[in-house]
């Protein structure tokens, strides 16, 4: 992985002791956020007893799923190089849509569901469409729609925030309970999206494509990888992560708010980023992600526990997003050098 | 192979950098937060919409005031911009976990945050609004808040008493559509003045999002559609402000009469100046520390407030009109928040 290890490697070839697989455990993508998210647990629980309780570990998982959603998106763009800046505005004009359809329309739930996902998915091909066949950047093509999404958000919910949603729409907020503590269904929805994303970026063609993709799209181009087509599918597929995003939001404050999602987008780029994955695409561990958006949740909750004010969660956010991209940024420069 | 655990990982090199930065901020920043899951002690929890507008600053200094005065804790948390509420119910969910004994919440989407109030109260936890009420109103045990629409009427008293039989041609510089806070300062004004909605009096209106930027180019904007307005309703002093810096850029300050509600600082500074008529002051302060008071009151003695309490309204002008109840400058500066 870098010239220094290669180097070290020589003195001693093969020798599989345990320290050294300890050591290549360490270097494995997604080690250091998860770490650092074990250490913030850890701290948590010295300080205050509530925070180490399964009701409480369940909340935040359940507070980070929607973000967590749309990271899984966002990942999957991230990871070919690109950025999509439109998700939080895609996934609000998504859960405007469902709950508008079922409560104005009196739309069945499953069809008004299907149709807000349809809106989520059709926005990511408009992404894809514009980065492959017009050749735009996608920060531009992002922001583009971005814009759009969130104009046409408050333009089909005159602003009002959509109440009384039928159960069909909300089941995702519900909870059964686990081992005497109560689970949220859209946590564990959350958790199947990243264990599929997981499964597909590390086993099928198509998941070692989008690395491959990101990494140097020009040589995957040359070894006969239909680079368009991919990123097409990436972008609509992210369309899609966002609709379920949207169905999460929906279950979660059980409304349809034209307001949300409003720092959603640059809070997903941040668990991405925490999460070790790396902004120029083609590194990074979808995991990390998992971990980046858990991070961000265990600080917000554990500084809350401790009355500590809500403030001080943006300042750390803000300085662990820095010391990422830092790590990423080294990684890189000794990985040519 | 020492040497190479230590030099090989540059990953673990960043993790540990990671990890270190972590902990040191975390030891940082939890310091004031000692003893903070001690039995016994009540806790009261604050959620303001923003943790920027001088209003919410106002709010939380009360709190934590009276929070002191009381020996209570103060747990504080807001969103990241007005309309946010799926912070606020993170906020709301984080301090039932925390066990407060009370949440005092000035609420971003007076209907969204609806089902996680019912929530904390199905927790027993006493819910107040402070300064706006959720929707349905009974969704919170209790509501200290300014009148609205007591706001509004004042200045379109005082606007009218000035104006006399002069022709009056109205901007109204408005918050935005279905927020109740500006709706009803909006009706306010009008049944101050004594028109109605539609009345041809009314030449522009326009909503600013309560914002100075927003409220120049809304004056701009009026200005060109009816040069000859003489009288402008704001909905707050940093709409004011902005419509003011409108007006003097096309020469027409001097003529216009503008009005406004909150009495922050910079706004009855600006009713000094003379760029502002008359404005209505209202009391984050006392909104919160009523309701500091409300939650201790009901973690002692099990009695939890209800209803609504009227926080308190003054006029603050220099120019005082007969026939309108009014305070002068100095005491809206004694008295003024941000």
């Amino acid at each position: 992985m870098s010239t220094a290890t290669a180097t070290d490697r020589s003195e001693a070839p093969q020798q599989r002791s345990l320290l050294s697989r300890t050591s290549h455990f360490l270097t494995l993508p997604a080690v250091g956020p998860l770490l650092a998210l074990l250490l913030a647990c850890v701290y948590f629980s010295v300080r205050t007893d509530r925070f180490l309780t399964g009701a409480n570990l369940s909340l935040i998982v359940q507070q980070v799923m929607v973000v967590g959603a749309l990271a899984v998106g966002q990942t999957l763009v991230i990871l070919t190089a690109g950025i999509d800046l439109s998700n939080g505005a895609v996934m609000a004009l998504g859960s405007i849509f469902m709950t508008k359809l079922a409560v104005s329309s009196g739309m069945p739930g499953v069809l008004a569901i299907l149709i807000g996902i349809a809106v989520c998915t059709a926005f990511g091909a408009l992404n894809g469409t514009l980065v492959t066949m017009a050749k735009l950047p996608p920060f531009i093509v992002t922001l583009g729609t971005w814009n759009i999404a969130f104009a046409l958000t408050h333009v089909y919910s005159k602003d009002q925030t959509v109440t009384g949603l039928p159960k069909s729409l909300t089941f995702l907020g519900q909870t059964f309970p686990m081992y005497n503590t109560d689970v949220t269904y859209g946590s564990v929805l959350m958790l199947v999206l990243f264990a599929v994303a997981w499964y597909v970026l590390r086993q099928t063609a198509a998941g070692r494509h989008v690395y491959a993709v990101g990494d140097n799209r020009e040589a995957a181009r040359l070894t006969g990888i239909p680079d368009r087509r991919l990123l097409l599918t990436v972008y609509t597929v992210a369309g899609a992560v966002y609709g379920i995003a949207a169905l999460l939001l929906v279950g979660r404050t059980s409304v349809g708010d034209p307001q949300a999602g409003q720092t959603d987008n640059l809070d997903s780029i941040t668990a991405v980023v925490l999460g070790g994955i790396s902004l120029f695409g083609g590194r990074g561990s979808i995991v990390g992600a998992l971990c980046g958006a858990l991070i961000v949740g265990v600080i917000r909750n554990g500084l809350q526990l401790t009355g500590v004010p809500s403030i001080y969660q943006v300042l750390i956010t803000g300085i662990l997003v820095i010391v990422a991209v830092s790590v990423d940024q080294l990684a890189r420069r000794k990985g040519r050098a | 192979m020492k040497r190479d655990i230590w030099t090989s990982s540059r990953r673990r090199t960043g993790a540990i950098v990671a990890i270190a930065a972590l902990s040191l901020v975390a030891a940082g920043c939890g310091k004031g937060a000692k003893g903070s899951s001690s039995g016994g002690e009540i806790t009261v929890g604050l959620i303001t919409k923003t943790d920027t507008n001088p209003f919410f600053v106002k709010m939380k200094e009360g709190a934590q005031k009276e929070a002191q005065a009381k020996g209570v804790k103060l747990m504080t948390a807001a969103g990241k911009f007005d309309g946010d509420n799926a912070s606020q119910v993170t906020a709301v969910e984080n301090m039932i976990a925390a066990g407060v004994k009370g949440i005092l919440i000035t609420p971003s989407d007076t209907k969204a945050i609806v089902p996680s109030l019912e929530k904390a109260r199905a927790k027993g936890i006493e819910v107040i609004a402070l300064d706006t009420p959720p929707e349905p109103q009974s969704s919170a045990d209790a509501l200290f808040a300014t009148n609205n629409l007591n706001a509004g009427i004042l200045i379109g008293k005082y606007a009218k008493a000035s104006f006399g039989s002069k022709p009056a041609k109205i901007a109204m510089l408005d918050l935005a559509p279905g927020i109740s806070v500006g709706v009803l300062r909006h009706n306010g004004f009008l049944q101050g003045f004594g028109i109605k909605q539609g009345d041809p009096s009314i030449a522009c209106q326009q909503d600013t999002q309560g914002d100075q930027a927003k409220g120049q180019t809304a004056m701009e904007n009026c200005l060109q559609k009816a040069p000859d307005i003489n009288l402008v309703y704001t909905i707050n002093e940093p709409a004011a402000l902005g419509a003011y810096t409108a007006l003097k850029s096309a020469g027409k300050e001097k003529n216009v009469m503008i009005v406004s509600v909150d009495g922050g600082c910079t706004g009855v500074k600006a009713v000094q100046s003379g760029q502002i008529a008359a404005t209505s002051q209202q009391y984050p302060l006392k909104m919160a520390s009523q309701g500091v008071d409300s939650v201790v009151d009901f973690a002692k003695g099990g009695k939890k407030a209800s209803g609504y309490t009227d926080t308190g309204l003054n006029l603050i002008t220099n120019k005082a009109q007969p026939g309108v109840d009014s305070k002068d400058v100095q005491f809206g500066l004694a008295n003024c928040w941000g």
